[in-house]
């Protein structure tokens, strides 16, 4: 067996920042900027028992454990100091930690642009997307946990076969029978029509909001935000026929379906794509109740 | 032991294309993928998909587009496949409910992008990738098609005839990152690879970490050769910190490319006197590159991209999402400010050489989408040419490997006697020549299998290979040699390359070959070990750099991305033809095929590539 965690000669915990020469370029508008939204972070933080946010380097609190492993299978944190770049994010940060400090820190990412959904964390008590996260937006020292509500595997990753079990759940394909003939023939759909439905196809399947979600958190086979609001693109998509949006309002009144919302609206409130989900919800249950379907 | 019909490995568009037409054709299928599909980078496109489907467009100007947009370096069977299944394959997307954007009498809307003569690019707002990708994936939900999420694979189990093109795919060997498990996946009737791009083998990418090349490294040590791997497009406005890409939209809508002297150096130093900013992007990022060089980039590394000039209310309206990527990504306003940019290692038009069909020279081994070289893209790929090659190609590769006919392919595969060997001389030895290697680190390459092609015996090279990783108690971290692997690449083997830089490349690679034998695994752990898929992504990318590099070396012309320094020019008398480099038991050698410019009804002539 390889050894534990390398001791390095620069443990994070003791490790100087290395000097930034992009740091010093006062000049750089970016940083003009970046600046400017330090002084006003600190000034919204200056309360904050945190203190300021430091200059040069991001200190940050990262979650651990693996059940394999003697010494993290009790949960702990460990202190990374991350030297500081303009535009930094979170996902940067902990990227950072992984390659400098500890190779063994364990987490998803892949795109670093917000379209893969493999990398929402727990951020300073708030579930956010790593990659599109400024380290100049957090108060500091940052604390980096797995998503709540789900199981951890290791360190930052989490189960999410359950979040895909729902997702799955809503048959979340498009169903139409009635296709244009012709060769080479689409189907006809307006432009309000793709337009409302344009916010539901956001969905990157990153977890945040069903991780928000009292309701889910309590009630295990609750569809959750996401998979209801899968279910709204396709139902609101003209281009399906009535009696297929009356079988998926049929899957979506269930027990444990939209009935359960109780709007509370952190998952819209937390979704990195910014989707209006609990009006999602609101809106599905008043097409149930219009189209007179039994409810719960 | 799992036992499908056809594996498809990876699940980007490419993939999941492959799957549903496996599927079809009546195939017990399976997807072994890396990242759980909806992960997959084809999420990030954002353009669109090129198909002739209205009137005033046919077939033949989208042919005529792509070979032109290639440097006449596209194979013409396989641009014509392109062009006349794009269409039905984009119109049957929209039959799977993709949400296209519409025009005003509700059919879906196409727009004008660059080298195109006819607006066709079909587009699902500033996220067709996503929508493409998310809507193969609902399809394949639907059918019910095993996905095996969050498998790595390691190696292919291929039989180990003297001769590539004698070999047999029998399967693959797959590591589960959850759980540390290694087993094989044996295949009936064929393994499609359709693992994307080796991006990251460069330090300033587009493309996301995942993006490592394994298919491609791994079909290149089983005997598949890898097709002008030299041809590599680098984007001229990625953002400095991420590579996250900004959209030619800035540029084409207005945006104004600055040094740092506040020279608008497109004009001031003649870099493209009429087109500006607007020129190609191989001309806008080597002037880019340029002014960084000689002292006038932004803090030595970027240049910027002003948009403030086109009022709140233009970009608001057409450039919003750019406005985000710049918050969010580099944290800057890009209404109160420029924003920096710098090239960006982009797409990658080589890979594993296919034919129309999708099938490789091995038997029972196909490769689709961008890790393969069918050869649509040529020198140089047209934006929007990526898409429907991932449905057009992997819809042909799947239904093939599921045993489908689709008659005899045009495009030949594999090394023949008659075609033409390279004499370049080589600063190096490529390839694991002359390396001892320590235990079966340096291993992961070549063929363990017997004759029969044993899947156990591959599985138990992966076993051991993993175990000597895990074991290893010290030696070198694979981020160090990554990092310089990468650091290389981008220094000689990007948009600017002379002989001198690219085999200095050549001579780092080589070095980083040898660090690796002493590669070990800190992480002990079984469960999601991402420092060990890490390393083992680190061997691909050595060996897929390498081709890179090597390609880069002998064509000693300029064609579509490739430029060398000391032959600005393009040599059709002497380079019309295809890099071929094929790794037998370690040793690469590099060969020639000359490219297929008859169509079906015409033959392509080369013509200057201006706009
Ligand atoms: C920012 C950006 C914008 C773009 N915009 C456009 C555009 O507008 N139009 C256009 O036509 N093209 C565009 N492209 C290019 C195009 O998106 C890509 O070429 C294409 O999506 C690649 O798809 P793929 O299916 O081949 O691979 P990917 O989508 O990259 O999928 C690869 C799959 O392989 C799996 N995989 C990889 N290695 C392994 C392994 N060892 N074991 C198991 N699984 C593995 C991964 O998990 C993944 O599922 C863009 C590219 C980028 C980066
Ligand atoms: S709805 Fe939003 S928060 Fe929920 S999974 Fe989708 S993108 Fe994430
Ligand atoms: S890394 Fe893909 S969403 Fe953050």
């Amino acid at each position: 067996m390889s050894t534990q965690r390398q001791k390095q000669p620069d443990e994070p915990e003791t490790q100087e920042a290395p000097t930034d020469q992009e740091m010093k370029a006062e000049a750089s508008p970016q940083q003009k900027r970046l600046q400017r939204k330090r002084e006003q972070q600190s000034a919204r933080e200056a309360s904050a028992d945190e203190g300021e946010p430091e200059e040069e380097t991001v200190h940050l609190k990262v979650f651990r454990y693996d059940p394999e492993v003697a010494d993290k299978q009790e949960p702990r944190f460990d202190d990374f100091h991350v030297p500081f770049e303009k535009g930094m994010t979170v996902l940067d940060a902990v990227m950072y930690a992984r390659d400098h400090f500890d190779s063994s820190l364990t987490f998803r990412h892949s795109c670093r642009q917000a379209v893969c959904g493999s990398d929402a964390f727990f951020v300073n008590g708030k579930q956010r997307l790593g990659c599109k996260t400024q380290i100049s937006d957090l108060s500091q020292p940052i604390r980096v946990e797995p998503l709540p509500h789900q199981e951890v595997v290791k360190d930052l990753v989490v189960d999410m076969d359950h979040f895909y079990e729902q997702m799955h759940a809503v048959e979340p394909y498009f169903q139409s029978e009635d296709l244009p003939q012709g060769e080479l023939e689409e189907q006809r759909q307006s432009r309000e029509n793709r337009e409302k439905i344009k916010m539901s196809s956001r969905c990157i399947w990153c977890g945040a909001c069903m991780s928000s979600c009292n309701i889910a958190a309590g009630d295990n086979q609750y569809l959750g935000p996401a998979a209801i609001n899968k279910a709204y693109k396709f139902a609101m998509d003209d281009r399906e026929e009535e009696e297929i949006k009356e079988h998926r309002l049929r899957i979506l009144e269930q027990e444990h379906g939209v009935w359960r919302c109780q709007t509370q609206f952190s998952c819209t409130e937390v979704c990195p794509k910014d989707i209006p989900l609990t009006e999602h919800i609101q809106e599905l249950k008043r097409e149930a109740v219009k189209k007179n379907l039994k409810f719960w | 032991m799992y036992e499908h019909d056809v594996i498809v490995v990876g699940a980007g568009g490419a993939g999941l294309r492959a799957a549903v037409a496996a599927h079809e054709a009546g195939a017990d299928v399976a997807m072994v993928t890396k990242l759980h599909p909806v992960r997959s980078h084809t999420g990030a496109a954002e353009g669109g998909i090129n198909a002739a489907l209205r009137e005033g467009d046919d077939w033949e100007l989208h042919a005529y587009d792509t070979m032109k947009g290639s440097d006449y370096l596209g194979d013409a069977p396989a641009v014509e496949t392109l062009a006349q299944d794009a269409p039905e394959e984009t119109i049957n997307l929209e039959h799977w409910g993709m949400p296209f954007s519409r025009e005003d009498d509700g059919t879906v809307s196409q727009r004008p992008f660059g080298g195109l003569s006819f607006p066709r690019t079909t587009y699902a707002g500033a996220e067709t990738g996503h929508h493409l990708l998310h809507t193969m994936y609902e399809q394949v939900v639907k059918r019910g098609i095993e996905v095996y999420d969050e498998w790595f694979v390691t190696r292919l189990a291929v039989t180990d005839e003297p001769d590539p093109n004698d070999r047999t795919c029998h399967g693959v060997v797959a590591y589960d990152v959850q759980t540390g498990k290694i087993e094989g996946f044996k295949a009936r009737k064929g393994v499609v690879l359709a693992t994307g791009g080796p991006g990251q083998a460069f330090d300033h990418t587009t493309n996301a970490v995942s993006c490592t090349g394994d298919g491609q490294a791994m079909a290149y040590r089983a005997g598949a050769p890898l097709e002008d791997m030299e041809f590599i497009q680098f984007h001229p406005t990625s953002l400095p910190s991420t590579g996250v890409l900004i959209s030619e939209g800035v540029r084409g809508e207005g945006g104004i490319l600055y040094n740092d002297e506040g020279e608008r150096f497109m004009f001031e130093y003649g870099y493209a006197n009429n087109s500006g900013e607007l020129a190609s992007r191989d001309v806008v990022a080597r002037a880019e590159l340029t002014e960084v060089n000689e002292g006038r980039g932004v803090n030595d590394e970027y240049v910027h991209l002003d948009m403030r000039h086109l009022g709140e209310e233009r970009i608001m309206d057409r450039l919003e999402n750019i406005l985000h990527l710049a918050e969010d990504f580099e944290g800057v306003d890009g209404l109160v400010e420029p924003m920096p940019v710098k090239p960006g290692q982009h797409y990658a038009m080589g890979g594993i050489e296919t034919d129309e069909n999708g099938a490789t020279c091995i038997d029972g081994l196909y490769a689709a989408g961008e890790c393969a070289c069918v050869s649509v893209h040529g020198g140089n790929r047209l934006g929007g040419n990526a898409l429907p090659e991932l449905i057009v190609f992997g819809k042909r590769a799947g239904y093939h490997a599921a045993g489908g006919d689709l008659g005899e392919a045009e495009i030949e595969t594999g090394y023949a006697d008659d075609v033409e060997d390279d004499d370049t001389d080589l600063p190096i030895t490529p390839g694991e020549a002359g390396i001892e290697p320590e235990g079966v680190a340096a291993d992961g390459s070549g063929q363990v299998t017997d004759a029969a092609g044993s899947l156990e015996r591959a599985v138990e090279a992966e076993r051991e290979r993993v175990d000597h990783l895990l074991e290893k108690d010290d030696g070198v971290q694979h981020s160090e040699i990554r990092s310089k692997l990468q650091q290389a690449m981008t220094d000689y083997v990007n948009v600017f390359r002379t002989e001198e830089g690219v085999k200095k490349a050549l001579k780092i690679i080589r070095e980083c070959r040898q660090e690796y034998q002493d590669v070990y695994v800190a992480d002990p752990s079984r469960t999601f070990n991402t420092d060990l898929q890490h390393t083992i992504e680190t061997r691909n990318l050595i060996d897929v750099a390498e081709t890179i590099a090597l390609g880069a070396l002998v064509r000693d012309e300029f064609r579509g991305a490739h430029w060398r320094k000391e032959h600005q020019e393009r040599k059709d008398d002497e380079w019309l033809k295809h890099t071929l480099i094929s790794w037998d038991r370690g040793k690469p050698s590099v060969w020639y095929r000359p490219v297929i410019l008859e169509g079906e009804e015409k033959t392509y002539e080369p013509k200057v590539r201006s706009y």
